[in-house]
């Protein structure tokens, strides 16, 4: 029962940065239908720019809100300069998703070759090795940490959709996108500060995961496909299910490594996604998807 | 242009003497490679002819079919290894080969199931589970993968005493014409309109009498054959597997291949092999600027040119043909 409560805690933890990851998906998936395969790599980015910023001796708090912005504004630029023009010469949707995989390996090789292959240390103010114990489980401050940040970030960016005219004019844009400009919202800019926000909210999980893997050019990549799989199991087009799908997976994996077999602990998202695609296609909390001839 | 007045003729896959003369030029000259070409140049123009035949494959499920799939590095890990463990219990490799191709077809049908009810973007998804959930079984299981050192395959000995590098030239060129040669047959047959109908629109396609079931599973499961046969044919003249060698990245290298080469296209997926295969050779000593490279042709690809590489040839021809008016 111990175990289990501990599993359960530090799932969560992991989870929650599955959750920001999935949250970034859903944003862009929802308001432009394209699966951003660049988004991994984004943050990637973002993370890097954090550690170089830390590396000229800047403090970790600018660093991290520069690096915010530096992913930001890379999806934005993305966004006018690349996604527009092949929107206005009519790209396929199918067009679309590989026009972020091509920004992903841009970026890939970009890091690659400033930041090097090597696996570095991330420079980090919380410590994984200072350890709470909160009754019968013991947990890192990394993981407080981690819980903490990402539970205020999904709290904030609830209130930004919810309760703000720019999240209402995010969710007109990703509810209809010619009614949306028909009553004036400027869907284009929207559609840019969507992408900022998703990136945003990648980088603040690629800051908090570097310091708990190594930081090197792929240590997005498996969390990027988990996130993902949360996305998936909550179902694409819903925001809350983004949180919900990413906190089953966190949980589902530490009580698979911790039950099961460490080996099988990989493995289980991409049983997830599949299993979800085949029973459920739209996820736990998504509509379920009509095609009309 | 090209009138065509007889079902005869659509099936031809030559139509015109003068590209008959310089279709005969390219093939051989490819014949002739070996003789003077340098080793290194023979060694590269194998790795090609391998790659084609997978990029080839995919082509008609993405291409053709219209159904994107990003599991094609589970595809080619299942051909190679398959192949690599028939081949180290004593069968002989043309039907290890076949044993290959047909275990990754069996798998490609599998993976097609879900493509009856998924469409686009979660078919990626899908596809993409399946490939990186096949390279973590192999990465995790050493009765599979061969443990820690990887798993030796031994090499076909030259015959008629040449060389062991135009040996293997001929061996995979053989092999990969075989392939080009039934690739335009499929596309000009039932099957491969029966694809592209699909791909333009497959409720009309199903209202006119084609069977999505079969024909969306066919080319899952063709295009999986093709894609295991190239594992194979990789891992024949490697001589040595391993999972590493089979992560998500080669599954990008072979998208990327089939988007530069052309959509719909089989010349184009020659190009596009040609390509993913000489940039890093060309740019052998600036290993980082290779993934820069191949994102920023496919953003002006996409962006400019939709029809890839093939397009781009498509319309030298024509604009050739009709010189100097335009």
């Amino acid at each position: 029962m111990d175990n289990f409560l501990q599993y359960l805690v530090s799932g969560l933890s992991i989870g929650s940065l599955y959750s920001l990851v999935a949250i970034g998906l859903v944003v862009i998936y929802r308001s432009n239908r394209i699966l951003n395969f660049a988004h991994g790599d984004v943050t990637t980015a973002g993370t890097f720019f954090a550690f170089f910023m830390l590396s000229s001796n800047f403090s970790f708090a600018v660093s991290a809100v520069a690096a915010l912005v530096f992913g930001a504004l890379i999806a934005m630029a993305f966004y006018f300069c690349i996604l527009v023009p092949a929107q206005r010469r009519d790209a396929t949707q199918l067009g679309q998703i590989i026009l972020t995989v091509g920004l992903g390996l841009i970026l890939q090789g970009a890091v690659q070759y400033f930041g090097g292959t090597e696996p570095q240390s991330f420079p980090f103010p919380l410590s994984e090795y200072i350890v709470y114990k909160i009754g019968v489980v013991s947990l890192s401050q990394l993981s407080l940490g981690t819980l903490a940040a990402s539970l205020l970030s999904c709290f904030l960016f609830y209130l930004l959709v919810q309760k703000t005219r720019l999240g209402l004019a995010m969710r007109a844009t990703s509810e209809n996108l010619p009614a949306a400009q028909t009553l004036g919202i400027p869907t284009r800019r929207i559609l840019a500060i969507s992408w900022g926000l998703a990136a945003g909210l990648g980088v603040v999980a690629g800051l908090f995961l570097a310091p708990a893997l190594l930081l090197d050019p792929f240590f997005m990549l498996e969390p990027f496909l988990k996130g993902f799989a949360a996305a998936i199991l909550g179902g694409l087009n819903s925001l809350p299910g983004a949180i919900v799908g990413g906190l089953i997976l966190g949980v589902a994996e530490a009580l698979t490594g911790g039950f099961v077999s460490i080996a099988f602990k990989n493995s289980l998202a991409f049983i997830v996604i599949i299993l979800v695609l085949l029973v459920r296609p739209e996820g736990l909390l998504g509509e379920e998807f009509k095609e009309r001839v | 242009m090209d009138l065509i007045e007889s079902y005869r003729e659509e099936l031809q896959l030559i139509r015109k003497p003068w590209t008959r003369a310089w279709v005969g030029a390219v093939v051989s000259a490819l014949i002739l490679l070996p003789f003077y070409a340098p080793q290194h140049l023979t060694y590269i123009a194998t790795i090609i002819c391998i790659y084609a035949v997978g990029v080839q494959g995919q082509n008609i499920l993405i291409g053709y079919t219209g159904q994107i799939s990003f599991g094609q590095a589970g595809f080619l890990a299942i051909g190679a290894y398959t192949f690599g463990h028939l081949i180290r219990v004593g069968i002989p490799w043309p039907l290890a080969l076949l044993g290959a191709g047909i275990t990754a077809g069996l798998f490609g049908l599998i993976v097609g199931f879900p493509s009856l009810r998924l469409k686009g973007p979660y078919l990626a998804i899908a596809t993409m589970g399946f490939g990186i959930a096949v390279y973590q079984i192999f990465a995790n299981s050493e009765l599979l993968s061969g443990g820690r050192m990887g798993l030796a395959i031994p090499k076909i000995s030259p015959i008629f005493g040449i060389s062991k590098i135009t040996f293997n030239y001929y061996f995979n060129f053989a092999i990969a014409l075989l392939f080009t040669l039934a690739s335009y047959n499929i596309i000009s047959s039932y099957m491969g309109r029966a694809f592209i109908a699909i791909r333009d629109n497959d409720i009309a396609a199903e209202v006119v009498g084609v069977n999505l079931t079969r024909y969306k599973l066919l080319s899952f499961a063709i295009s999986s054959f093709y894609t295991g046969v190239q594992g194979g044919l990789y891992s024949l003249l490697i001589g040595h597997l391993e999972p590493n060698m089979f992560t998500f990245m080669e599954t990008i290298t072979l998208f990327v291949a089939v988007i530069i080469g052309g959509l719909a296209s089989v010349e184009g997926s020659i190009m596009g092999a040609a390509f993913v295969i000489l940039v890093p050779q060309l740019l052998s000593s600036y290993r980082e600027l290779v993934p820069v490279i191949f994102g920023v042709t496919i953003l002006i690809i996409l962006i400019f040119e939709p029809m890839g590489l093939s397009g781009r040839w498509m319309k030298t021809r024509l604009y050739l043909r009709n010189w100097p008016f335009r």
